[in-house]
């Protein structure tokens, strides 16, 4: 199957055959995690630029061990020690990056839209890392996986979304995927933290956490970002907590399969109780452990192939 | 398993289900010979076109030495030489050997041996896998113009062909429905 996007700036513009196929080719690399010898020469000789604007440990490490593991070249490249800091443009940047032909760029940005702009200015495939409260693809993609491992399906699924909707680009990723492939998507937080209109994109809204629980297959506890401000939409982080944390009380009340996801870090104590985090409904290093073999697809899907002149 | 093409060709049955079936017993038999028995003996089937025959052959070394024998399947697109060549990337089927090659004489199955790129790339996706003893060759099928220094130690049928034939080979788990066609290109037949 050829896709038909050159660059993955977010799960919106895939179809749903292109989403199973992507998860379809994970499964295929997953094994390779496994083996003494973690390595395949299958982009030998590619180069695959991290551009990191916005700092990120667990994404930018998955990503490098992703191209490691299919012996590609992985440059990090951060903000902190780029001429960004100098004044120079991000388009400049890319532009100059792109001279050193690179045959992939894995763009993370606190800005929404910048991997889409760089898509238009380099001929570079661009993979988006997370942009802003845009989208973050590959965790959508990663979360599919991941429930479609432990579940079989994601047809008919009941998945909901808890937390701060408002800053989150991967609740708008899982959104658009679960969606898209039949899952039944609710989104649940304080009302301050529910952007308007979100239901267009496929998902219905709540306010009430208590009365969805027992109904739901999975739920996606969000991260409460206090470093983004978060704390300003809530009276106090123990109020957030009373109504909109997953404690033992609670989960007490969920169907026995109920698989709980977090896209990380965890606030232990804040949108998770630490004995939810870490009992046995809790998938939450499975997310972190498919989302290399998720890369690894990702990466061998926009970064080989010829060019369109010479096939 | 290659595919036929439209345009100017011929059909010809070169093998019906009751010669595969035959062939494959013979097969069993030589890699048994050869190796002493099943001890340390492992069959690993390339995907797509060796899957089935590696699977018929275990379970017709198992009636014969009554042990039975373990076997994998590998893909080894990751491990091709022409992807950069591609115009997209091709599609990577799973690879499920679950168990170790280590110290083992791993016995290669696939159903037709043409050029021998794909064997050249299993041989890398075994080692990556671990260090076996020694590797086999087992094909269904040997249609001839190598381009790599690769020889089989067990084949089923040499079946001269034009590099522009098709080989076509049907090898399902029952064995009901198995065949090998040879699709001759009139292209070929005007050239020579």
């Amino acid at each position: 199957m050829k896709l038909s996007v050159k660059s993955l700036i977010g799960l919106k513009e895939l179809s749903r055959q292109e989403i199973e196929f992507i998860l379809d080719q994970s499964a295929s690399f997953k094994e390779i995690n496994y083996r003494p010898i973690k390595k395949v020469p299958t982009l030998r000789g590619k180069t695959i630029i991290n551009l990191f604007i916005e700092p990120s440990t667990r994404t930018r490490t998955s990503f490098e061990i992703a191209g490691k593991r299919l012996s590609a070249d992985v440059i990090n490249f951060s903000a902190a020690q780029s001429s960004l800091t100098k004044g120079e443009t991000l388009s400049d940047t890319a532009r100059n990056l792109e001279a050193m032909k690179p045959d992939l760029i894995i763009v993370r940005s606190q800005s929404a839209g910048v991997p889409e702009m760089l898509s238009r200015t380099v001929s570079t495939p661009v993979i988006n890392a997370g942009d802003g409260f845009h989208e973050h693809p590959t965790q959508g993609l990663l979360d599919l996986f991941t429930v479609k491992e432990h579940k079989k399906r994601v047809s008919g699924l009941n998945l909901l979304i808890v937390g701060d909707i408002r800053h989150s680009r991967v609740a708008r990723s899982d959104i658009y995927g679960f969606s898209k492939l039949g899952a039944d998507v609710t989104v649940v937080g304080p009302a301050t933290m529910i952007p308007p209109g979100i239901e267009e994109l496929g998902c219905k809204v709540s306010y009430q956490l208590d009365p969805l629980i027992p109904e739901a297959d999975v739920i996606m506890m969000l991260r409460i970002q206090l470093e983004r401000g978060s704390g300003n939409f809530f009276p106090s982080t123990r109020e957030y907590s009373r109504f909109y944390g997953l404690n033992l009380k609670r989960l007490g009340r969920a169907k026995k399969d109920v698989l709980i996801m977090h896209p990380g870090p965890v606030n232990r104590g804040v949108e998770l109780s630490p004995e939810v985090a870490d009992s046995n409904f809790s998938v939450i290093l499975d997310q972190v452990e498919n989302g290399v073999a998720v890369r690894m697809a990702l990466l061998y899907l926009f970064c080989g192939g010829a060019d369109e002149a010479s096939a | 398993m290659e595919k036929g093409r439209s345009g100017m060709s011929r059909t010809k049955k070169i093998m019906d289900a009751e010669a595969i079936r035959r062939a494959l017993f013979r097969i069993a038999h030589e890699i048994l010979e050869r190796n002493k028995g099943v001890d340390d003996l492992v069959l690993i089937g390339i995907r797509r076109g060796g899957e089935n025959i590696a699977t018929r052959l275990a379970k017709i070394i198992k009636e014969i030495e009554g042990k039975p024998v373990p076997c994998g399947f590998m893909d080894i697109t990751m491990y091709r030489d022409d992807l950069y060549h591609q115009s997209h990337q091709p599609e990577v089927h799973k690879t499920s050997v679950n168990f170790s090659v280590e110290g083992k004489v791993v016995v290669l199955v696939d159903d037709v041996l043409f050029t021998g790129r794909t064997i050249r790339a299993a041989m890398d996706a075994i080692i990556d896998l671990g260090r076996p003893r020694s590797v086999q060759l087992a094909v269904l099928i040997d249609r001839g113009h190598r381009e790599f220094p690769i020889r089989p130690d067990f084949v089923g049928r040499n079946i001269p062909t034009a590099r522009t034939d098709l080989i076509e080979v049907v090898v399902d788990p029952k064995g009901k429905e198995d065949r090998v066609d040879l699709i001759e290109s009139e292209e070929a037949k005007g050239k020579e």
